[in-house]
């Protein structure tokens, strides 16, 4: 199944905000988590994570610190800030109301398919 | 675990690459790095071999265009080219500080030395005579401070000081022994020529000695240029500071106008001329080059206007008016097709073949010299009859050692659009020419008090 543009786009920052409200992490642990979590649906361009993660950082939602990887070499990390799980709660209803139109909509054409035959 | 030098090799290869992007910083590099190899060891352990690996770890990536692109319009301030005066973090710092406080350092011991006098009784804004003690001795307040700075960062040693030292301390002796009266014309001369033959032997340091090499002086004329630029820029801005000093200081009932006047004006004057070396020196390959720009737009507009000016001169047989500021006027306008022409070489591909530009910048110098011909013949006319006098003298020489230099600019030119001569000979013609304004410079200075006894 190919996922439109526009959707990944549009799912990935509360995706990642997700994802970091579990705990502080770094690009490509986050990105294999996307990976893991779509069973590899939601797919973007690896490099297109870091953008949007620095966006993040701009706007506010998260912090970045430099640590070590494990074997020695530098890593950026990310952790999620109190106005990012504010974020979170906010994207999440967000999606509620799309989730509820869309499956509003579904119910409804289920209830119409058999006068249509 | 063990290293894979064939991964880390491309990976090498791979970050010097993206460095070169300039939306790309440093420590975005390392992130994306880091991500790189992180999934290449990924795809290592799942048993692809090493050149595998890292096909898949880019190609996973994504497109590096794209990729820039967004970096790009994540960060808008990246495109615009920034002399960045503060270092952030993890981003090379473009500026040097060490450079910087020599700069500043050698800014403000210009700022102290025109200060100097005041403390054995020469105000800046004293009598006459104090002032006729500045204008002499104008070089010596700011361009031994320049020489100074050049040869710290260019790193040369005692004997190239030395040397150096010899044109400045030849040109104190001539300002301040020779019995020059007040409103002598021979030196007034001197004190004109003198920063010229200054400014020349700077470039001594600042080619490091190499004054020889013709890619040498050609790089003095680039920082001459924007040397230039940069002190008119940064003049504006205290011109600005300074009116408002006067200004507000003005609104509470205090006249500043003294203290602008005798402190921030010379000091700013002549740090200004350092700050702007140090700029210059700073930026040139961060930002484009000015005068080239500049050359650019104004060449195409001298010469329309010295295209009509010939013609409604001829149309309507005009002579031209010989005052001693004619002369000077044209010595100008001479001076100015000079730069448009060497700013215009300094910025071109050698190799690129003739196109409009040039057209247009050979019709400039071939105008400029038939307008200067017109002007010489009437001056000639005039001095015959009149007789010689050391202003005459001086314009007249400086007439003629510009005009061989665009007489012969002209031919070479020609020759070029003809396909007959490479570019690179009109640039050699023009450094291998710089020698005799420096000459002429120290002629004028030298020679001329005393051949015309201190007139």
């Amino acid at each position: 199944m190919d996922i439109n543009k526009d959707l990944v786009a549009a799912s990935a920052t509360p995706l990642v905000l997700a994802i970091l409200n579990e705990g502080e992490n770094y690009g490509y642990a986050i990105q294999k988590r996307v990976n893991d979590l779509s069973g590899g649906e939601l797919e973007w361009a690896d490099g297109m994570l870091y953008p949007l993660l620095h966006r993040l950082e701009r706007n506010g939602y998260i912090e970045s610190s430099w640590g070590k990887s494990e074997t020695g070499r530098r890593r950026k990390y990310y952790k999620l800030n109190d106005q990012g799980r504010k974020e979170i709660t906010n994207q999440k209803r967000q999606w509620q109301v799309v989730e509820s139109a869309l499956r509003g909509i579904r119910l409804a054409a289920v209830d119409l398919a058999p006068q249509k035959i | 675990m063990k290293t894979n030098q064939k991964l880390e090799d491309h990976i090498g290869e791979w970050r010097s690459y993206m460095k070169k992007r300039r939306t790309l910083h440093s420590t975005d590099v390392e992130e994306l790095e880091d991500h790189l190899q992180s999934q290449s060891q990924a795809l290592l352990e799942s048993g692809l071999d090493e050149d595998e690996a890292f096909l898949v770890a880019v190609k996973r990536l994504g497109d590096i265009d794209s990729l820039t692109r967004e970096f790009a319009s994540e960060y808008s301030d990246r495109i615009w080219k920034q002399l960045v005066l503060s270092k952030d973090e993890g981003e090379e710092a473009l500026v040097d500080w060490r450079d910087a406080s020599m700069a500043v350092g050698m800014a403000v011991a210009a700022a102290a030395a025109i200060k100097l006098p005041e403390l054995f009784g020469i105000p800046i804004d004293g009598s006459e005579s104090d002032a006729f003690f500045y204008a002499r001795n104008s070089s010596f307040f700011v361009l031994p401070f320049l020489a100074a700075y050049f040869l710290w960062k260019r790193g040369l040693g005692w004997i190239d000081c030395l040397r150096l030292a010899v044109p400045f301390l030849a040109g104190a002796i001539i300002m301040n022994l020779f019995p020059f009266k007040m409103e002598s014309h021979t030196g007034l001369l001197a004190m004109l020529h003198l920063p010229i033959a200054l400014w020349l032997a700077v470039g001594f340091a600042y080619s490091s000695a190499l004054w020889r090499s013709h890619e040498q002086r050609m790089n003095y004329i680039r920082f001459t240029g924007e040397w230039f630029i940069y002190y008119v820029l940064i003049g504006l801005g205290g011109g600005v500071l300074m009116g408002f000093t006067i200004f507000i200081f003005e609104a509470i009932g205090l006249d500043a106008e003294h203290i602008v006047q005798a402190w921030i004006m010379p000091c700013g004057v002549v740090g200004a001329v350092i700050i702007s070396g140090w700029l210059v020196e700073a930026k040139k390959n961060i930002i484009e080059n000015m005068a080239p720009v500049l050359t650019k737009l104004f060449t195409p507009l001298f010469t329309v206007l010295l295209i009509v000016f010939l013609a409604i001169m001829i149309w309507t047989e005009s002579v031209i008016d010989v005052k001693r500021e004619v002369l000077i006027g044209f010595d100008l306008l001479l001076v100015l097709v000079l730069g448009l022409l060497l700013y215009s070489i300094s910025a071109r591909n050698p190799e690129a073949p003739p196109g409009i530009f040039d057209v247009l910048q050979f019709l400039l110098v071939f105008c400029a010299l038939l307008v200067d011909l017109f002007a010489l013949w009437a001056i000639g006319t005039r001095i015959s009859e009149f007789g010689f006098s050391p202003n005459k003298v001086a314009a007249l020489g400086e007439n003629l050692v510009l005009l061989v230099n665009l007489g012969w600019s002209c031919v070479i030119y020609a020759g070029f659009l003809m396909r007959r001569r490479s570019f690179t000979s009109l640039e050699r013609w023009q450094t291998g020419y710089a020698p005799v304004y420096f000459i002429w410079a120290w002629i004028v200075v030298l020679i001329f008090p005393v051949v015309f006894n201190y007139q």
